[in-house]
């Protein structure tokens, strides 16, 4: 199935990624996957998709680097709404190209379809990963929930990986876009059959995936408290995030929880206003770029794990800021 | 109804991790526990079958001799009993982890719904369900936070991110991968500690089980994930501060 070929510059290794597409729109986060796969170009990368893209966001994966855009479709099997068939496909397209190696994103989306596959073609699957060196094969990820860091070996082919959103940054690398279609010929394979899906009404960015993240702690006080915060995050582009003391205390769901049995984050900057700086709440956050810390007391234990820190009280620091912030952007 | 569980022995996640050589860690120095995930599995298998009425939770294990003690505090939350396959490997790799607990079940009897925990807290793989289900041949559903078993059928949730929600469905026997959300893991109280204490834990040699297997960690190294040394503070009055941090990270580009 594969061959241990000698690569010349037109023969590249080829390296898939599996787009993250929402109401036809492509999620900013791919283009680190990009990065990632194109490894400064010494990959050749063929991003899959089983939606149809428009110009605007053809225009992007090409300036990022990606030179083939495949379209999966099949007409024996449902890919839509089974995930089991969703796998089979990019697998027999991993076959297809002779890809060496599948990435995708570490969401709930990729997660599943990628340990999916990684079931079907029986190889190790290094999940969740922050860096990949494809020259030694190795990539590091997250251990011990977060207070370790671990080098996996990448030994099979195609190797599979899921990387965590913003853990690599995307970096602009142009290349000539191509987009056909792959016809996957698959008996389907459905096992589970998605029937629906519950939408919350307050369409919010996931933690997970946002750029900038500014988190509230028990000080908050209130639910209420945490509109002071998104108006912050607002200016910022950037999503809300909470404590588990915050959680606890009923200000916030635990969907907002940033921690070791919360959210796993890694923006590129991380704001974090009254927050103590429990190892637990870090096991989550620890590696965000940036990380501020915003705490009335001096002496807080956050100040000696964060980069930059203002003593101060979250209730007038952090309107402040949003107000700097929507000045400077005013002009 | 015949239910199984797989459990994974862990370090506990308040516990510090002294790392010693390339990859390995003071294991004697931690504290070990079931994996907080697979607690939601064990509860959500007792409930089931205390609901019908009849059949077992029968709790599989593969790990050292030591997470006996694992077995135990699970067993004490109801479960029937449990099965240890013992590798002294630290990280078993998935795709092996995955074929001895298939080759313990099938061994054990026929299973009608088998949980796992999303994720292992230690080497965070999220993999086992998925090919557990494959060697099985089975539907498997992972990170589902809530679950309805019904005649023949089960329709499992799972949480997509920013609060949304897909709804499965599949036909049982599948593998259900648990998160929070999903039940309240109950806390034994005395007397259930004391029953499990007589419960039948059956010991196997992974060897035993199938000669074949042979754990093969593809970990190359551990390391701490570094500390950053101490903040530079932000001077001044709120606004001061305010605008030397806005000024500080543009210069960095985090703005
Ligand atoms: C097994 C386990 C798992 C855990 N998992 C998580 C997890 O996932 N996530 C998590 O966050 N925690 C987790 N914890 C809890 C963690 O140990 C801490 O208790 C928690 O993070 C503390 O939250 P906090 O910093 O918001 O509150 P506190 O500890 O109460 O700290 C509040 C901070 O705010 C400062 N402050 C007070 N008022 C103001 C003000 N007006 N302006 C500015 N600063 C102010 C105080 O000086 C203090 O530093 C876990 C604990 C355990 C044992």
């Amino acid at each position: 199935m594969y061959d241990d070929r000698k690569y010349t510059e037109e023969n590249m290794p080829k390296t898939g990624i599996l787009l993250e597409v929402e109401n036809t729109e492509l999620k900013d986060i791919n283009f680190g996957l990009v990065t990632a796969a194109r490894d400064t170009g010494a990959n050749e990368v063929l991003a899959f998709t089983t939606e149809e893209l428009g110009t605007e966001a053809q225009n992007d994966l090409a300036r990022y680097g990606v030179s083939q855009l495949i379209r999966l479709r099949t007409d024996s099997a449902d890919i839509t709404s089974s995930p089991d068939n969703c796998a089979a496909a990019c697998v027999q397209a991993a076959r297809e190209y002779g890809l060496e190696y599948c990435l995708g994103l570490a969401t709930a989306f990729g997660r599943d379809i990628f340990a999916r596959m990684a079931a079907l073609l029986d190889v190790e699957l290094a999940a969740d990963v922050l860096q990949i060196d494809f020259k030694a094969k190795t990539a590091v990820k997250s251990h011990f929930s977060g207070k370790t860091m671990a080098t996996v070996s990448l030994q099979e082919t195609p190797g599979l990986l899921t990387v965590r959103p913003n853990a690599i940054s995307p970096v602009e690398q142009p290349a000539t876009l191509e987009s056909s279609v792959f016809q996957a010929d698959i008996q389907s394979q459905a096992k589970v059959a998605v029937k629906e899906i519950k939408t919350s009404d307050d369409r919010k960015m996931d933690l997970t995936e946002a750029p900038i993240i500014i988190t509230g702690g028990r000080p908050i006080g209130k639910p209420e408290n945490y509109a002071m915060l998104q108006e912050c995050a607002d200016v910022l582009g950037g999503a809300v995030g909470a404590s588990r003391a915050a959680v606890d205390a009923g200000y916030a769901p635990h969907s907002m929880q940033v921690g070791q049995t919360g959210k796993t984050v890694s923006p590129n900057l991380y704001l974090a206003c009254g927050v103590s700086g429990a190892v637990q709440h870090f096991a989550g956050m620890k590696t965000s770029k940036v990380i501020v810390g915003i705490n009335k007391d001096k002496d807080a234990p956050i100040f000696e794990k964060c980069d930059y820190g203002i003593v101060g009280d979250m209730f007038e620091v952090v309107p402040a800021l949003t107000k700097a912030l929507q000045q400077e952007k005013q002009g | 109804m015949q239910i199984y569980v797989c459990l994974k022995h862990v370090p506990d996640t308040a516990a510090n991790i002294t790392l010693k050589g390339q990859a390995d860690y003071e294991a004697g120095a931690v504290k070990f526990v079931a994996n907080p995930y697979d607690e939601y599995a064990v509860e959500e298998a007792v409930q089931l079958v205390e609901k019908d009425g009849s059949g077992e939770v029968v709790l599989v294990t593969l790990g050292p001799s030591e997470a006996v003690t694992t077995l135990r505090s699970s067993l004490a939350m109801g479960a029937t009993r449990g099965l240890l396959v013992k590798t002294d490997e630290k990280f078993c790799d998935s795709k092996t982890t995955a074929r001895a607990l298939h080759a313990a079940i099938l061994q054990d009897g026929s299973p009608d719904l088998i949980f796992t925990g999303k994720v292992a807290v230690d080497t965070e793989g999220s993999q086992t369900p998925y090919r557990l289900a494959r060697l099985f041949d089975l539907p498997v559903a992972n990170e589902v936070s809530a679950l309805a078993i019904n005649d023949g059928s089960a329709v499992a949730e799972r949480e997509l991110g920013a609060g949304n929600r897909e709804v499965l469905e599949m036909k049982t026997p599948c593998v259900i991968g648990t998160t929070k959300g999903l039940n309240e893991p109950r806390y034994p109280k005395f007397p259930d500690i004391m029953k499990a204490k007589k419960k039948e834990i059956k010991e196997l040699a992974l060897a035993d089980l199938d000669p074949a297997l042979d754990p093969r960690p593809n970990l190359g190294k551990l390391e701490p994930v570094p500390e950053r040394s101490g903040a530079t503070m932000m001077e001044g009055s709120v606004e001061e501060s305010v605008a030397q941090l806005i000024r500080t990270l543009k210069e960095g580009k985090m703005l």
